[in-house]
């Protein structure tokens, strides 16, 4: 017991040194004392809840991704037959539950259709999997079902796509450091620290940002419209400002063709400016190469024809086109203020979701409240601390005085770890810390204890501490492995400050062992060594 | 130097001799706590029964303006408000719970959330929002789904990591012991109202790792004891063991309880109700040590004999290690 060789004690002094000194700059950087750049700078992340800042759950909303996929199935089923050769004539078209079913109408071209389809429905993947199945039924009518595979490969697309799209909007807002990753299939969570107005972020990431210029169906009568009635071919379409649909037939929603049209995705640049005429905020972009010239001949065929822009779903106004517009950029207006016109231009340059997110939960801590968490919870910690030390040394004396010293080093070395693993301190987590400080104590208490008794028994000095030690880890370490597991449990199970909570606690619990049992142990062996004392004050 | 000793030495209180009326009111306790989880229910907070929790400053009043505020968010017509006070007199929470048939609608909270905002704002200059949790009803209901879970795995997997490590009644008792303390901390949730959120089932987590700590440091000493003493009656052996272990059991639950009282009283408010539920449960974890884990290995008939045999090739090991025949 009294045998620690020297090449031990100094081991033990490096781990507690090194730990200690990964916890400076975190500890200068709460009392707010710069730490030299130049100097390697591992840090404690403040958790959301403490350094202020938003937290957003958004879930994309799954069957839009496979509608729009029977969509642009159709559309592509549509345009292949359209150019086939014999042309191949479909009929009685529907989308409904989740497949898409036509009639080829002479049914001498069964085979030439199947040939003309296949091509669409092979995977992008390399896995060689079909993305859709195709069966043929009464002799004629073909249905398209999209396979699992088929589904699951177009969700993770479209997630991806819409988590760089989030990125680039968070980005525009000038905020720094967000986080944000995919949480499972269709999630995506953010956390945005400091952010100084999360309901600007979440009506830009609420916005899909989908831009569509579609021909109005002059054809459709007002009456018709307004009974939601849309003539063959054609879709009604909601205003979104009430106040721009009363100038137009006083429906507040127009039919549009429902294909033809051209999408607002193949853009070099949106930005705000003013209409030059009336001085209204409108939104200027710029086509691509391909998209602008898409736009040219959409508008060049279509002069003193009606079209609508449309965003979302929703139209913001249905200009006439004058001439034929063929420099590739064109004005959006829609009754904007400078604001949501800005807003409109930085989620149009950073490009359409390819699905609708909605925000599910949301977590928002102001810096005020954060602050205050803070100091409060030091101040806890530090009166705490100093009660239970005080509680300590009056119960052991000396064995009291080194279970303390490890206790300040238990502290400093969790906080090392933390930093040099760069990990987050949560709210709970300075609770999990006060409760580390309480639990670390049961140890020596347990040492203590034993000691204490094995005395009372009569062993002498040397033999007392020695079994005190042996007799009380076994204990220490069964109560151990058990929060381990409490605190395996949380991490896997809980969110965010939980989790920083359970993070805490389980550096605790391996740290406490070694300030606790193992670097005592080396105190109280090197002053029975020193001292050699025949009896102790316990 | 004189030191402070909670418990004096050679403390033999015959704590056994009253474990039947002890199991007797532990049970009829238990039993009400579940009553009142199911007559009165419980608090649930944001994260469990979704909605909102927005808190809001007011910083140029000197008390919130809660009955102007009350009418202000009524007037959206989502429902009635709670507004409580926290904190100073001009900070205050503002909960909303869901209308019903809100899980169709997946934005319908933060939709909420935006609108009692931007009306808190509109309606009161002074309003300084700082803080937002707005939980929609499937996520409210994975927050739970997931909370129980962590809960029940919990509790089985330190229960079977007791019966690897001593006996399978050994385990029972400790499944039992945490039955009691999680119990009974729910129930008195149930019983003050207090809110019961994600928080609090970590509070039940570190409570359940916490409360085994005592169990083990009894066991610890009862396996020893059986050992030794192989022709002790079991309650004589469990008292004895108990009152060892009593100094430590009651200096632990001190350093725990000094370290509670500091964070409950001068720590953050919006902590307070996980703070309570570990302070709740340091004392109920402490007596169910006592009076719900030890007494259960009677009836379970645990005798030195059937552990002995189980153990005695260590037993030999370490018996002819200390140079005994």
């Amino acid at each position: 017991m009294l045998d620690f060789p020297r090449w031990k004690q100094a081991w033990y002094w490096f781990v507690t040194l090194a730990c200690v000194i990964a916890a400076l700059p975190s500890m200068l950087s709460l009392a707010s004392v710069p730490w030299p750049s130049a100097l390697p700078r591992p840090m404690v992340n403040l958790g959301l809840d403490l350094a202020g800042g938003s937290r957003l759950l958004l879930e994309a909303q799954s069957e839009q991704v496979a509608r729009q996929r029977l969509e642009t199935m159709e559309e592509s089923v549509r345009a292949r037959f359209r150019l086939a050769e014999p042309r191949i004539r479909i009929g009685d078209i529907s989308s409904r539950g989740g497949s898409l079913t036509f009639m080829v109408e002479d049914p001498g071209q069964v085979d030439a259709a199947r040939e003309q389809i296949l091509p669409l429905t092979s995977g992008a993947g390399l896995t060689g999997q079909r993305d859709w199945d195709i069966k043929v039924e009464d002799g004629n009518r073909f249905i398209l079902t999209p396979t699992k595979a088929g589904i699951d490969q177009a969700i993770d697309s479209a997630m991806e796509t819409a988590i760089e799209v989030v990125r680039k909007r968070i980005d525009a807002l000038g905020t720094r450091e967000p986080d944000i990753r995919r949480l499972g299939d269709y999630r995506i969570d953010i956390q945005v620290p400091g952010l100084k107005d999360p309901a600007a972020l979440k009506e830009l990431l609420g916005k899909t940002a989908k831009l569509e210029f579609k021909l109005v169906d002059t054809t459709a009568s007002p009456t018709d419209i307004a009974q939601g009635i849309a003539p063959p071919g054609s879709e009604i379409v909601p205003y979104a400002d009430p106040a721009n649909a009363a100038n137009s037939g006083g429906v507040g929603a127009i039919a549009v063709k429902r294909l033809g049209g051209i999408k607002g995705d193949q853009l070099t640049d949106a930005k705000q400016s003013f209409e030059p005429q009336t001085n209204e905020p409108v939104v200027s972009i710029t086509f691509d190469q391909q998209g602008g010239a898409k736009f040219a001949k959409l508008t060049s065929e279509n002069v003193n024809r009606p079209f609508a822009i449309i965003l979302d779903g929703k139209v913001l106004s249905a200009p006439n086109i004058n001439e034929p517009i063929l420099g590739g950029s064109a004005q959006i207006s829609g009754s904007f203020t400078v604001e949501s016109a800005n807003q409109l231009a930085i989620a149009l340059r950073s490009g359409a979701l390819p699905v609708d997110l909605k925000v599910v939960e949301e977590r928002t801590v102001g810096p005020d409240l954060g602050a205050d968490s803070i100091e409060k919870g030091m101040i806890a910690m530090l009166v705490g601390t100093v009660a239970l030390m005080t509680f300590i040394v009056a119960t052991y004396g000396r064995f009291g005085v080194y279970a303390c010293i490890a206790l300040v080093l238990n502290v400093l070395m969790i906080l090392g770890v933390m930093a040099v693993a760069n990990t987050t301190l949560t709210l709970p987590g300075i609770a999990g810390f006060v409760l580390t400080i309480g639990a670390a104590v049961d140890a020596n208490v347990l040492i203590n204890e034993r000691i204490r008794e094995e005395r009372a028994k009569g062993r002498r000095v040397v033999q007392a501490v020695e079994t005190g030690y042996k007799e009380a880890s076994r204990a220490i370490f069964d109560a151990n492995i058990t929060n381990v597991i409490a605190a395996v449990l949380m991490f896997l199970f809980g969110t965010g400050p939980i989790r920083g909570f359970a993070v805490v606690l389980m550096i605790g619990i391996v740290t406490s062992v070694f300030t606790a049992v193992t670097l005592t142990r080396m105190w109280v062996a090197n002053w029975l060594r020193r001292a050699r004392p025949s009896d102790i004050v316990l | 130097m004189k030191l402070l000793k909670l418990i004096p030495d050679n403390t033999n209180i015959r704590f056994l001799r009253w474990r039947v009326p002890f199991y007797a009111v532990s049970l009829l306790l238990m039993a009400l706590s579940i009553g009142l989880v199911f007559t009165k229910g419980l608090n649930w907070g944001v994260d469990f029964a979704g909605g909102q929790m927005i808190r809001v400053t007011f910083t140029q009043s000197a008390e919130a303006p809660v009955a102007e505020l009350r009418a202000n968010v009524d007037a959206l017509g989502f429902g009635e408000p709670t507004i409580q006070r926290f904190g100073k007199p001009n900070e205050v929470s503002i909960r909303m719970k869901l209308p019903e048939g809100a899980e169709r609608d997946p934005a319908l909270s933060d939709t909420m959330a935006r609108k009692i905002i931007a009306t808190v704002q509109t309606k009161h200059s002074d309003a300084r929002i700082d803080g937002v949790d707005s939980v929609s009803g499937k996520v409210s209901d994975e927050l739970w789904k997931t909370g129980g879970i962590a809960l029940v795995l919990a509790m089985i997997g330190i229960s079977i990591y007791i019966w690897i490590r001593f006996e399978w009644q050994f385990g029972v008792g400790a499944l039992f012991a945490l039955l009691h303390d999680v119990t009974l901390t729910v129930g008195l949730f149930a019983l003050t109202q207090m809110e019961f959120d994600l928080n609090i089932v970590a509070a039940l987590l570190t409570l359940i790792g916490y409360s085994l700590n005592d169990n083990i440091v009894v066991y610890d000493r009862i396996r020893e004891n059986l050992k030794k003493y192989r022709r002790m009656p079991m309650p004589e052996l469990l008292d004895l063991s108990v009152n060892e272990t009593l100094s430590r059991t009651i200096v632990t639950s001190t350093s725990l309880l000094i370290t509670l009282v500091a964070l409950l009283v001068l720590g953050p408010d919006v902590i307070f109700g996980f703070t309570a539920a570990i302070t709740l449960g340091i004392f109920v974890g402490t007596y169910s040590s006592i009076y719900m884990a030890a007494p259960i290995l009677i009836w379970l008939k645990v005798t030195s004999s059937s552990f002995v045999q189980q153990e005695s090739e260590m037993d030999r090991q370490e018996r002819l290690a200390r140079g005994q025949s």
